[in-house]
């Protein structure tokens, strides 16, 4: 038997490599099912964090005529609450919502979007208002200046109109404890 | 009752598989005869125990039995009794045992059709496939356990996802999951030979026809997804590069190197390593796709419901099988090709090129398929991936091929003068050129791409014919199976191209708003919209729409597109009307109701869609056609001389 | 009791009760098909939309949804086309609001260098393996030319 002519098809380092490949690919998949773990992951992140917010002109829920801009908001931060009598989650999240704004550690203003003047009035009537005001965009036009896209979402503007912080999906106390007071500290603090 | 059954027979399989794992691979590794011998009546026990386990769980969404909590979350009473029979491949439980089911036949075949193969390879081929049923029973029975009880039962149940209740949706999962399963069978081949330290062009002659047919069904079972998502989704899209139809549709690739890669080491002795390689891969990819789909791990619109500790244990699977074969092959691999040397021009060459092709794609599909989860993880925030990536590399990696393909037919094994394929294609190269240009200055638009589509298919389809003209008008070459499947299936991909290229250049699509009795203009039809009135389903209520359709001012056909609420979970489903045609497709959709009668009216014409699936069954043919070819059952012939 | 402020304030919200639900509404006015001005606009709208992610979607472009938020993006696309923005600006402009999620095509930017040419990179390499099998295994030349028809198969 006459010893091949050609070398090696495969040194023993490419042999490994299918291998290596595949430990790579298993690594990702691992860290996607950790991810997955997370509830909240479909969430978009934000990329308006650290830039100003929006300046808008809406009008307010309660007060016919009466238009507020987001300049008349500066000067202290305020956690924006966007939420709307068709949003289930919306109810979920409200009684820790409550709470958080009874603490009146900051001014929770409520963001009302695309719904209906009377069944906002009256969801809030029957849920209880924690709002320290309630801005209404029935259009949506300015909920896409600030990325929203559903309810409930919450933003954190600091006092120079910047915002700090957004969640999406109902918060819960953790939320509050972990996420949105720290940030919240900071910014009181400057 | 009789679901406890149902739990119980599963549990016999998952020890039985267990058996005919363990017991038929350490006695092919040791010689011992009873031990291997185990393995084909083991075979045949599993079917009928994941048989049983399967008519139960049927016998219970029949029966309504709304105390099986997963017959519950997917049936309803006024389900039509066909959907009943669906239903039980509708959610994850179900439709995983469905898989368990496919594979159990699917080995019982191996273990019927191979009598004629040596016992030690017979053993470890079907303990190979045994391993792999241990993986799915366990899966099964620990964590997704059909026959779980909601106690105390439900009244009503919360009803099959309106969307599966359609007759696409009764045989695409059997058919995908028949394709999927099938590439078990090279793979447990694959992994026999490198235990046994050898590949023996005999046996892998042997699984050349199972890889044939498990690509070909693979091939339909996409192609009715395609479809059905077609009519049933009500966008008129056909293929959306989602992950779920990436998941298929990288098993297809890899499936389709696959089989090009065992004609060549079964005829040549050449690449061996990489035909195993292919095999494992192929499999590798449809327990991947298994993994993706239910585990959570990707957002589609069609993924089954996410859980993470599913995936965990899909993930420790796939490890294991994978991980294991892959360090198989590492230690194993053939160290030397041993086979037929062949020049620079040759059909080897080509067949090389051709698979660095399709697998390079299939690498594209994975790494766009994967790469939002990639950016997720590294923290580079969440980024979109979608058809126009694929397509995009898709179309650039395909384009060699479509070139290279009317080459292999004509190129002769190990040495070729590029000067007489050449001879014998440039003449159709050249009518293909003239069509396409032809095509350019007919087509009302989209020109770029109803070129490409003609010249393409053209090019493979006169180039294919050429092939056969040339073996049939010799009198002395034969015509096999062999290569009227393979003939039927590079057809196959030419009126798939007329297919998804001209549809994309040439369909036409309006959205208007319509009041009844108005007509609108598309495409050089008339649209009268003749109002909606409401109508009673089994277990909906239906908008149902009336569209008199006129060419050329005569009258055409009536089209009924629809909007129904289903009465179990309010999910109101777009029916499209399709009026089909061979050579365009009408699509007419019913958008929103604007008061007052009017409706926003959805139509498109979509010129040749059908030739994609049409495309798609020519492909399928070939696969299967080529499986009956009379070479590939005799295994008794000894291998060709292999030079040294 | 009741002030004649209270009664002004009652019947305020009475008034705007009264007013017309369209001006409120949201499903009537965005769920009508936009009205293009020519089919330039309806390709371009169209190749556009379906470029652009839902971003509430389960995986479906701009073009396909019927979420609300999917409307109301598409409403912005049109006015943002009208108001003579290139595509690229429409772009960045739902980029600038929701992230690059929002792109189905994604920006080729060092994150994604990878996606981009990876498979080109392993294309080429692929090719070089390719072409030393071949070189490799073309050394044997005393090997007679096929002859055979029957080894053709």
């Amino acid at each position: 038997m006459t010893p091949p002519a050609e070398p090696a098809h495969k040194s023993n380092a490419m042999r490994w490599l299918p291998l290596a490949a595949f430990g790579l690919l298993a690594l990702l998949l691992l860290a996607g099912v950790i991810l997955s773990r997370d509830g909240n992951r479909e969430a978009l992140p934000s990329p308006l964090i650290g830039k100003p917010a929006p300046a808008f002109e809406l009008p307010v829920l309660h007060e016919a005529g009466r238009l507020v801009t987001s300049q008349e908001l500066a000067g202290a931060p305020y956690l924006l609450n966007v939420w709307g009598s068709w949003c289930p989650e919306c109810r979920v999240e409200h009684p820790i919502l409550t709470k958080f704004a009874e603490s009146k550690r900051v001014r929770v203003i409520g963001y009302n979007l695309k719904d209906e003047h009377s069944d906002a009035l009256r969801w809030l009537e029957q849920f209880g208002n924690p709002y320290w005001l309630v801005l209404t965009d029935y259009t949506g036009e300015t909920a896409i200046d600030w990325g929203i896209y559903g309810a409930p979402e919450t933003f954190l503007v600091d006092g120079d109109g910047i915002i700090r912080w957004k969640h999406v999906g109902p918060m819960s106390e953790a939320t509050i404890r972990d996420e949105l007071l720290p940030v919240l500290a900071e910014v009181e603090a400057r | 009752m009789l679901p406890e059954l149902g739990q119980v027979a599963l549990i016999l399989a998952l020890l039985i598989a267990a058996l005919q794992a363990a017991l038929p691979l350490v006695g092919a590794q040791r010689g011992i005869a009873p031990w291997m011998a185990i393995a084909r009546p083991a075979a045949y026990v599993q079917l009928l125990l994941v048989g049983l386990a399967f008519a139960i769980l049927t016998y219970g969404f029949v029966d309504q039995d709304f105390s099986l909590r997963y017959v519950a979350e997917n049936s309803n009473s006024l389900l039509p009794l066909a959907y009943r029979y669906t239903a039980v491949w509708g959610a994850h439980e179900g439709s995983l045992l469905l898989w368990a089911l496919v594979l159990a036949l699917w080995t019982a075949a191996v273990a019927h059709f191979s009598q004629r193969l040596p016992m030690p390879v017979i053993a470890r081929v079907l303990g190979v496939m045994g391993v792999v049923s241990v993986g799915f029973l366990a899966f099964l029975i620990f964590t997704s356990n059909p026959f779980e009880r909601l106690l105390p039962a439900v009244v009503e149940g919360r009803d099959l996802n309106p969307l599966l209740q359609d007759p696409g949706m009764i045989i695409h999962p059997p058919m995908l999951y028949f394709g999927y399963v099938g590439f078990a069978v090279p793979f447990a081949f694959a992994i026999a030979a490198l235990l046994d330290g050898k590949v023996d062009a005999r046996w892998l002659r042997w699984t050349r026809p199972w890889t044939n047919i498990a690509w070909a069904f693979l091939t339909v079972g996409i192609a009715l997804g395609s479809w059905w998502a077609y009519y049933e989704l009500g966008w008129g899209g056909w293929w959306f590069w989602d992950p779920v139809e990436n998941a298929s549709f990288m098993p297809w690739l890899a499936g389709a190197a696959l089989l090009h890669s065992q004609a060549v080491t079964e005829k040549r002795g050449s690449f061996r390593g990489w035909t195993l390689l292919l095999a494992i891969a192929t499999f590798s990819l449809s327990l991947l796709g298994t993994f993706l789909v239910r585990s959570g791990v990707l957002t589609s619109v069609h993924a089954f419901a996410a859980d993470p500790t599913r995936g965990l244990f899909i993930l420790i699977f796939l490890g294991i099988v994978i991980g294991g074969s892959l360090v198989l092959y590492a230690l194993r691999a053939p160290g030397e090709e041993d086979g037929k040397s062949f020049e620079p021009y040759s059909r080897e060459t080509l067949l090389l090129a051709n698979n660095l092709l399709l697998s390079t794609a299939c690498a594209m599909v994975l790494l766009g398929t994967l790469y939002p989860l990639l950016a997720d993880a590294l923290e580079l925030g969440k980024i979109s991936v979608g058809p126009p990536y694929f397509a995009l590399l898709f179309t650039l990696l395909m384009a060699p091929l479509v070139l290279l393909l009317p080459f292999g037919p004509v190129t002769r094994w190990q040495r070729e003068q590029v000067s007489k394929p050449l001879a014998m294609l440039l003449p159709w190269a050249g009518l293909a050129l003239a069509a396409g240009v032809l095509a350019f200055f007919f087509a009302p638009q989209g020109s770029w791409k109803v070129a490409a589509g003609v010249v393409g298919a053209a090019w493979i389809g006169a180039g294919t014919l050429r092939f056969v003209w040339s073996r049939l008008r010799n009198p002395g070459s034969r015509f096999t199976a062999e290569m009227l499947g393979m003939t039927l299936a590079h057809l196959g991909v030419a009126v798939f191209l007329v297919g998804a290229l001209l549809v994309e250049g040439l369909n036409v699509q309006r959205e208007v708003a319509v009041k009844p009795g108005q007509t609108i203009e598309v495409g050089g039809y008339g649209f009268r919209f003749d109002g909606v009135e409401q109508r009673q389903g089994p277990n909906y209520k239906a908008d149902y729409g009336t569209v008199q359709v006129f060419a050329d001012g005569a009258p055409l056909v009536l089209m009924h597109p629809e909007k129904r609420a289903y009465a179990s979970g309010g999910q109101v489903l777009t029916e499209a009307a399709i009026e089909r045609g061979f050579t365009r497709d009408l699509y007419v959709a019913l958008g929103e109701p604007l008061g007052g009668g009017a409706w926003a009216l959805r139509v498109h014409i979509k010129p040749f869609v059908r030739w994609i699936w049409a495309g798609a069954l020519l492909m399928m043919f070939g696969g299967l056609v080529t499986a009956t070819d009379r070479r590939f059952r005799r295994v008794d012939t000894p291998p060709r001389e292999v030079a040294r | 009791m009741i002030s004649p402020k209270r009664i002004a304030v009652v019947a305020t919200l009475f008034l705007a009760l009264l007013v017309p639900a369209t001006s409120f509404a949201q499903a009537g006015s965005t769920a009508a098909p936009p009205q293009f001005n020519d089919t330039t606009e309806a390709e371009r709208f169209h190749a556009l939309t379906e470029e652009l992610r839902c971003v509430k979607c389960q995986n479906q472009s701009l073009a396909d949804s019927n979420a609300q938020i999917a409307q109301d993006l598409r409403q912005e696309v049109l006015d943002l086309m009208r108001q003579g923005k290139t595509d690229a600006e429409v772009k960045q402009y739902l980029v600038a609001r929701y992230g690059e999620f929002v792109l189905y095509r994604p920006r080729v930017e060092p994150t994604t260098w990878l996606l981009w040419f990876g498979p080109a990179v392993l294309l080429l390499i692929g090719g070089f393996v390719v072409a030393g099998i071949v070189r490799r295994r073309s050394g044997n030349r005393q090997s007679a030319a096929v002859a055979d028809e029957d080894q053709e198969w």
